[in-house]
């Protein structure tokens, strides 16, 4: 294809990332760096024959012109990152003098924001990434072996919890377990404990989340690996069966390492979705206890009166700094790949 | 394969059958649970007494008059005009969907078309794109949007959409045309047409498979956007999602809680019917990326 017809087809697909994908992450960059104006302000003495005041006030027109020759606000180079917001430098190291523990150390840094947001957004990503890939492959084994007339059905509803709205699919289940829900209340009995409640308890929240996760994420890792069980060669199974191999060995030896591409595919899509949780801890109200960076980042744009953008701008370039080293990894199979495919 | 022993009822077969069972369950109950319930009053959706009460409307009847009641959904709809960001939505979801596939098609057909090393690069950088959060994306949207004054409107959220979006699409559909012969566009230009009326007479025909299997997906991730549509949107453009985000600040503080169940309900009945009717576009699309490695 010639390039200026390569150009043509692809030009609107291109301008629209790059002017609302590629223009936003140096945006970001940017804002990042920079810090808002402060309010100019007067300094006043008025005097009466009761003496002398001071008055302070907020001289807007300065404060506005100030604003005009620099709309971003004040150069304030990398300090964002380090502040207590993000990095915390400073109190961390103030933390390390004065902790006699590890545990009192890690307790301490777990107070700042940021900290508290990465230990939950890398726990969450961790813990269900394994479990939808073992249970999805679970259920697509169960599913291969059932007759071919309750595949459908079976398939239908098992794509649900996926296809369902994130923030509609765990406010549902936040119904069902919350103390008059069905399954909380029915917990509650259980344990004959009144004051149980899934929501108070900061090791329940995760574990909810978490439980959430996997439910919503189950589905995908089950139709992938569904589809390529249904690829297995059957030469090879057969082969495996004459030479004395039984149901499990043949799993072990013969489907799993046909499946594994399909696996490496489904832990790169999974780690890319759960590291942007988001969603279910606005559902959950679960803020108190858990956080991630997606949501930290939301909290800097909407809960103060201004938005944050500095603060907004330096915890999505974490984010961003994160999420390459998630990715190198595959970048750097893909551009292996992609150079032996050339030379050859 | 279908011989008796592949048929016989092995103590794997009941394992796996009980697995399944569990998970369909699992899957299943929220819905069914919480679809019922929303026909029912607070005191019985939300019963710390017997969950029972749930099931037959024990509540209800004392307060309705019947088992089952439409109050919820009267009240999200009327009462808090739920049916605006109904509206909202379909026209947001709409022009999404659309330019979408009308970016993606071109784009992906080029990509697929292209011997260069830089479709490869583009291609890359859409990989890289697609693992940005959006929330990242979104604080770097709003003091732009705010200087040139286009925030709170629905075709800044519908552009953001479709650029969101654009390199799954890209993705899919390239893989997609890469399944398509060249021969076919190659033997159309042999024949003296161009590379445009060679896509517009030969592709466009064959290519609707595909087309509506990203399409589906593009529908998706429009429909439950909550990311970009709580930031960019006006209380009064306000879509079906974040609507439902801000009712359990006011409503739950109300006491209106079966409101926001019934939104939900709402929510979730064209996703349901969506599952029904393209559950093979589904399954074939969530594969296309994965099988071919």
């Amino acid at each position: 294809m010639k390039h200026s017809t390569f150009l043509l087809f692809t030009l609107p697909s291109l301008s629209v990332m790059f002017l609302f994908i590629a223009i936003p992450i140096v945006s970001v960059f940017i804002q990042s760096l920079h810090i808002e104006h402060k309010q100019v302000i007067i300094v006043s003495e008025n005097c009466d024959p009761f003496g002398c005041e001071t008055t302070t006030s907020v001289d807007t027109e300065a404060s506005a012109k100030l604003k005009e020759k620099a709309p971003l606000g004040k150069f304030n180079g990398f300090k964002t990152y380090s502040n207590r917001m993000h990095f915390a430098f400073d109190e961390i190291g103030e933390a390390w003098n004065s902790s006699d523990s590890f545990i009192v150390f890690v307790k301490k840094i777990y107070n700042y924001p940021l900290y508290r947001a990465l230990s939950f957004t890398l726990t969450y990503t961790f813990v269900v990434t394994p479990f939808v890939l073992f249970l999805g492959f679970l259920v697509a084994l169960g599913v291969n072996n059932l007759p071919k007339l309750l595949k459908g059905p079976t398939i239908f509803a098992s794509l649900l919890p996926m296809i369902v709205t994130p923030l509609v699919g765990s406010l549902i289940l936040f119904w069902m377990v919350d103390g008059d829900g069905v399954i909380g209340a029915t917990l509650q009995k259980i344990f004959n404990d009144n004051s149980l409640s899934l929501k108070a308890s900061p090791v329940l929240t995760w574990v909810m989340l978490m439980v959430y996760g996997i439910w919503h994420l189950m589905p995908f890792s089950f139709i992938v690996f569904y589809a390529g069980l249904q690829t297995v060669p059957h030469e090879t199974i057969e082969a495996a069966t004459i030479d004395g191999a039984s149901k499990f060995q043949r799993t072990r030896h013969v489907v799993i390492p046909h499946l594994m591409p399909l696996a490496i595919f489904i832990t790169l899509i999974l780690l890319m979705d759960n590291f942007r949780v988001f969603e279910p801890i606005i559902s959950f109200r679960a803020e108190a206890h858990a956080t991630s960076i997606s949501w930290l980042i939301w909290n800097h744009l909407r809960e103060s009166a201004y938005p944050l953008y500095n603060a907004a701008g330096a915890t999505s370039m974490i984010t961003i700094f994160f999420v390459g080293i998630l990715l190198l990894p595959v970048l750097i199979r893909t551009w292996r790949d992609f150079n032996e495919k050339n030379k050859g | 394969m279908n011989t008796k022993i592949e048929n016989k009822l092995t103590p794997v077969r009941i394992i796996a059958f009980v697995f399944v069972a569990l998970w369909l369950i699992v899957a299943m109950f929220p819905f069914i649970w919480t679809l019922w319930g929303s026909f029912k009053v607070q005191a019985d959706f939300f019963s710390k007494a017997d969950w029972a009460n749930a099931i037959f409307g024990f509540h209800t009847e004392k307060q309705t008059g019947n088992f089952f009641t439409i109050d919820g959904y009267y009240g999200s709809w009327i009462e808090e005009e739920f049916w605006r960001a109904v509206i909202n939505t379909s026209i947001v979801v709409f022009f999404t969907v659309l330019i979408s596939l009308i970016f993606g098609t071109l784009g992906g057909y080029a990509l697929a078309r292209s011997t260069y090393r830089y479709a490869f690069w583009i291609l890359m950088a859409g990989l890289i794109f697609r693992a940005m959060p959006h929330m990242t994306l979104v604080s770097g949207y709003l003091q732009p949007f705010f200087a040139w004054n286009v925030w709170g409107i629905l075709p800044t959220t519908i552009i953001v959409l479709v650029a969101i979006n654009q390199p799954f699409t890209l993705w899919m559909l390239h893989s997609f045309f890469l399944n398509i012969p060249k021969d076919l566009d190659e033997s159309a230009m042999c024949d003296g047409c161009n590379r445009f009326q060679a896509f517009r007479y030969v592709i466009i025909p064959i290519m609707w498979p595909g087309v509506i299997t990203t399409g589906l997906f593009s529908f998706l991730l429009a429909y439950n956007d909550f990311t970009v549509t709580s930031m960019l949107l006006s209380d009064e453009n306000e879509t079906m999602i974040p609507a439902i985000a801000s009712f359990l600040g006011t409503v739950q503080e109300e006491g209106k809680v079966m409101y926001a169940v019934a939104a939900v309900v709402s929510a979730t009945a064209p996703l349901f019917f969506l599952v029904m009717f393209f559950q093979r576009q589904i399954v074939s699309g969530l594969t296309a990326g994965a099988v071919k490695g």
